[in-house]
C-alpha cells in the first residue's frame, strides 16, 4: 500500500514537471507556407529569467517591436520577420547554447546580443562561424571589439558591432564628472566580471590621470548578499565616493548596506545599475549613474519609440537598453534591405549582411546609429543620471573628448 | 581597533546567519547520515514564506515600532516557519524516506535534485502563478509580486534600517535580530535535545537507530522532527536574511547552504553546538580575512579562499571538526 502511495506521488511530481517543462517550450512557427513569403529570423540573446532580466525582457521587446514594424510597413519585400529570442540567464555557457541553437537555424539571419560583455565573448565566436551578424545594445567592454590590447587595436570578430559607447569611454566620463564635482577620493569596488572590472579600471585610470585619490580598491562575490566586511573596511578609508563596477542586483543592496553600515557617501555606478531595479533594491537619494546616450525621453527619436512600445502593451518596461535594442534591430533590418533584395535564402545572405550593415546610418531611438572601422557606436554621448525622490532624473548629458 | 570591533560584530552576525542554517543540516546528518543539500532552499523558501505571509496581510507599511515587532514580525516568522517545516517534511517524506534503505549516494543525489525543484518551484509560483488553471495559463495574479529577480523584503519598524552605535563600532539592528535569534534557538535546542521526550528520542536514534527503534521509539517520527527543527531554524535565518539584505531572491539559498554546510562540518557535523560554533568561526574568519591579512591576499576576494583555508587547516589537524565527538562508522 505504502510502495503504491510513493510511486502514485512519483508520477504525480513528475507529471507536473513535465507540464510546467511543456509550457516553457516554444512552438516553433512553421516556414513556408505562405503565398511565396521568405522567412528570416532575428535572434535576441538577453537574460530573460535571473536578476538582470529586466533590463533583458526591455531589450527582447524592443527587438519584437522593431520586427512588427518592419513586417508592417513590408520593409523588406518578399519577407517576413520573425523573432527568435533565446535566454542566457546572464552566463556565458547558457549563453553559449542559445548561440549554437540559433546558429543551427538556417533562418535566422541576424542576432541582436547580448546584454553581458561576458556572455559575449563566447556568444560571438560561435555566430562569427556561421557568419551571423550580432548586433549589441549593451555590451561596453572595449575587448570585444577592439582585441585584449588595447593600445594596438585589432578588430577579433568581423560579424560583431555595437550601438552602445564602451567602458573606455563611460569611466572616463564618470571620474571627469566626479572631479568636477569636486570628489578627490574614492573607493572602488567591482564583481570580478569583465564589465565591472574592465569599467573600474578605465575609471581608476582617468581618475589618478585628473588628479584623483583612489583610497581603496576592493571586489565582492557576485553571489554574495553580505557585504558589510567589504564596507566597514572602505568606509576606514574615508573615500568621499565609491564607485562601483557591476550590476544592480547587488549595487542596490550594496549601496544600502554602505548607508546602513554609516558610509553615507553616493555610490556611483555604470549603465549596469542604471535601471528602476536598483532603486528598488536599496539604491539611495545621491546615488549616480552614467549611461550610454542621451536620456531616451528627452530625444525627438526616442519619444516615437517610447510611444509606440507603450502602444505595443508589453508587460514589462523598456528599462535601460530597450531603445538600443530596438535600434540594435533596426540596423540589422536596414542591412536586410541590402542583403535579402536578392538573396534565395536567409543562410546564403548572411555574410552579405555583414557587409551591408557596416555602412548603415540613420537616426535612432538613441541618437545617430553608425558603426566605425571596429564594429563601435560612432556616437560618444553619455548622460550621468542621479537618484532623485526615488527615481533616477539625468544630471548631465555630455560627450567624451 | 574599532575596525577590529567593527569587523567582529560583521562577523558574527553573518556567522550567526550561517549557524542558524547550520544546526538544520547538522540535526539531519546525525540522525540519517543524509547530507541534505536541499537545506539551503528550506531556507529561502522561509523568507519567502514570511514575504508571502506580509503580502497576504496586505503589505502592512509604516507600522508603530511596537506592533511591528509584536505582531507583524512574529507573524512572519510563523508564516515563515510554517511554509518551511511543511516543505521540509514533504521533501522528507517524498524525496528521501523511500530511498532510505539505498546506498548513500542515492539520496545525496536526490537532494540536489529537490534543491533545483525548489528554486524553480518559488520562481514560477511567484512569477506566474501556475495553481490556478485558466485558458491563459500560467495566470499572473495582480498584485502577486514576481520573483523571477530579487524581490524587496517587508522593512520591519524597530529593525530594518535601525542602528546602535556605540564609540565609532555601528551595529545594525538586523544583526542584533539575528544574534539575539541565535541565542534563543541555541537555548530551545539544548533544552529540546535535552529534556523533552522528542529530543532524548532523537539523541538515542542518532547513537542507535536499530536499538532505538526496539526500545519503541518511532524512528520516522524522530526523524521527521529533526528534519522540522532545522526547517523552523533555517526560517528564522530566512527572515533575518530579509531583514538584514532587504532583499531574497529564490537563488539565494545556495551559497547560503554552501557556506552552511561548511559551517557545519567546520563545528563537527552532527553536533548541534559545533554547527553554532562552526557558524560564528567561518564568519568572523570572512570578516577578519578582508582586513586583517596584508598584502595582495588581504582584500575582500580572498576572504572565502582564506575562510577555506582554516576548514582544510581545522580539517588536517581535527578532522572530527571543532567540537565533533570520534567518528563512529556505523555498519
Amino acid at each position: 500500500m505504502n510502495k503504491r502511495t510513493f510511486k502514485l506521488a512519483g508520477v504525480a511530481i513528475l507529471a507536473s514537471t513535465l507540464a510546467l517543462a511543456g509550457c516553457g517550450a516554444r512552438t516553433d512557427a512553421g516556414t513556408g507556407g505562405a503565398t511565396g513569403t521568405k522567412v528570416a529570423k532575428i535572434g535576441v540573446i538577453v537574460p530573460l529569467s535571473g536578476g538582470l532580466s529586466a533590463m533583458g525582457l526591455g531589450i527582447k521587446n524592443s527587438v519584437d517591436l522593431a520586427i512588427k514594424q518592419a513586417n508592417a510597413s513590408n520593409a523588406i519585400p518578399g519577407w517576413k520577420l520573425e523573432l527568435a529570442a533565446e535566454d542566457d540567464a546572464a552566463t556565458p555557457d547558457v549563453g553559449k547554447n542559445a548561440a549554437t541553437k540559433l546558429a543551427s537555424d538556417d533562418a535566422v539571419i541576424g542576432v541582436v546580443g547580448t546584454l553581458n560583455s561576458s556572455v559575449a565573448q563566447v556568444v560571438t565566436p560561435v555566430l562569427s562561424s556561421a557568419n551571423i551578424v550580432q548586433v549589441s545594445p549593451a555590451n561596453t567592454n572595449p575587448s570585444l571589439t577592439k582585441g585584449a590590447d588595447l593600445t594596438n587595436p585589432k578588430r577579433p570578430y568581423a560579424n560583431y558591432f555595437r550601438v552602445c559607447t564602451t567602458d573606455a569611454v563611460q569611466g572616463p566620463f564618470a571620474a571627469q564628472y566626479l572631479l568636477g564635482a569636486g570628489i578627490k577620493k574614492v573607493a572602488t569596488i567591482h564583481d570580478k566580471k569583465s564589465y565591472g572590472q574592465g569599467l573600474v579600471e578605465n575609471f581608476a585610470a582617468a581618475f589618478k590621470a585628473g588628479g584623483g585619490e583612489v583610497v581603496a580598491a576592493e571586489t565582492i562575490n557576485p553571489d554574495d548578499s553580505d557585504f558589510s566586511a567589504v564596507i566597514s573596511k572602505v568606509k576606514a578609508a574615508g573615500p568621499d565616493a565609491v564607485y562601483y563596477g557591476g550590476e544592480y542586483p547587488q549595487a542596490g543592496p550594496l549601496s544600502k548596506q554602505m548607508k546602513a553600515a554609516g558610509l553615507k557617501v553616493a555610490l556611483m555606478g555604470g549603465d549596469g545599475i542604471f535601471d528602476a531595479n536598483f532603486i528598488k533594491l536599496g539604491g539611495t537619494a545621491g546615488d549616480l549613474a552614467t549611461s550610454v546616450g542621451a536620456p531616451v525621453e528627452t530625444l525627438d527619436s526616442a519619444k516615437a519609440f517610447v510611444e509606440a512600445y507603450k502602444a505595443a502593451g508589453f508587460a514589462e518596461g523598456y528599462s535601460a537598453y530597450g531603445a538600443y535594442g530596438y535600434d540594435a534591430a533596426n540596423s540589422i533590418i536596414a542591412a536586410l534591405k541590402t542583403s535579402l533584395a536578392s538573396a534565395a535564402d536567409a543562410k546564403s545572405a548572411r555574410s552579405a549582411t555583414v557587409t551591408a550593415i557596416s555602412a548603415v546610418s540613420f537616426e535612432g531611438a538613441t541618437g545617430k546609429v553608425g558603426f566605425d572601422e571596429f564594429g563601435d557606436a560612432v556616437s560618444r554621448v553619455l548622460t550621468v543620471y542621479k537618484v532623485t525622490d526615488g527615481e533616477w532624473k539625468a544630471e548631465k548629458t555630455g560627450e567624451l573628448k | 581597533m574599532e575596525l577590529f570591533f567593527q569587523q567582529l560584530i560583521n562577523g558574527l552576525s553573518l556567522g550567526a546567519l550561517y549557524a542558524l542554517i547550520a544546526v538544520g543540516y547538522t540535526v539531519v546528518y546525525g540522525i540519517v547520515q543524509l547530507i541534505n543539500f536541499a537545506h539551503g532552499e528550506i531556507f529561502m523558501i522561509g523568507a519567502f514564506g514570511a514575504f508571502a505571509t506580509w503580502t497576504v496581510m496586505g503589505r502592512p507599511a509604516d507600522w508603530p515600532a511596537t506592533t511591528a515587532l509584536l505582531v507583524l514580525l512574529p507573524l512572519m516568522m510563523i508564516g515563515g516557519m510554517v511554509a518551511a517545516i511543511a516543505v521540509a517534511v514533504a521533501t522528507e517524506r517524498f524525496a528521501y524516506r523511500p530511498l532510505r534503505g539505498a546506498p548513500r549516494l542515492a539520496p545525496l543525489i536526490s537532494a540536489i535534485g529537490v534543491s533545483v525543484f525548489l528554486q524553480e518551484l518559488i520562481r514560477l509560483f511567484f512569477g506566474t502563478n501556475p495553481f490556478i488553471p485558466s485558458s491563459s495559463w500560467p495566470v499572473r495574479i495582480p498584485g502577486w509580486p514576481d520573483a523571477k529577480s530579487a524581490v524587496p523584503f517587508p522593512s520591519v519598524t524597530g529593525i530594518s534600517g535601525e542602528i546602535i552605535s556605540i564609540g565609532g563600532v555601528t551595529i545594525q539592528m538586523p544583526a542584533v535580530f539575528t544574534l539575539g535569534a541565535l541565542a534563543i534557538c541555541t537555548v530551545f535546542l539544548w533544552y529540546f535535545v535535552n529534556r523533552t521526550k522528542t529530543g532524548r528520542a532523537m539523541v538515542a536514534t542518532s547513537q542507535d537507530p536499530d536499538t532505538a527503534r526496539l526500545m519503541g521509539i518511532n524512528v520516522d517520527r524522530v526523524i521527521v522532527s529533526a528534519f522540522a527543527v532545522g526547517a523552523a531554524l533555517a526560517a528564522i535565518a530566512g527572515v533575518a536574511h530579509g531583514l538584514r539584505y532587504g532583499n531574497i531572491d529564490f537563488r539565494m539559498g545556495f551559497l547560503a547552504g554552501l557556506k552552511a554546510f561548511t559551517a557545519a562540518v567546520l563545528g563537527g557535523i552532527g553536533n548541534i553546538n559545533g554547527a553554532v560554533v562552526g557558524g560564528l568561526v567561518l564568519g568572523v574568519a570572512e570578516a577578519m580575512a578582508t582586513t586583517f591579512i596584508p598584502g595582495q591576499f588581504g582584500s575582500s576576494a580572498w576572504k572565502d579562499v582564506w575562510a577555506f583555508v582554516l576548514l582544510i587547516m581545522v580539517l588536517v589537524f581535527r578532522p572530527q571538526g571543532l567540537l565533533g565527538a570520534k567518528v563512529v562508522d556505523r555498519a
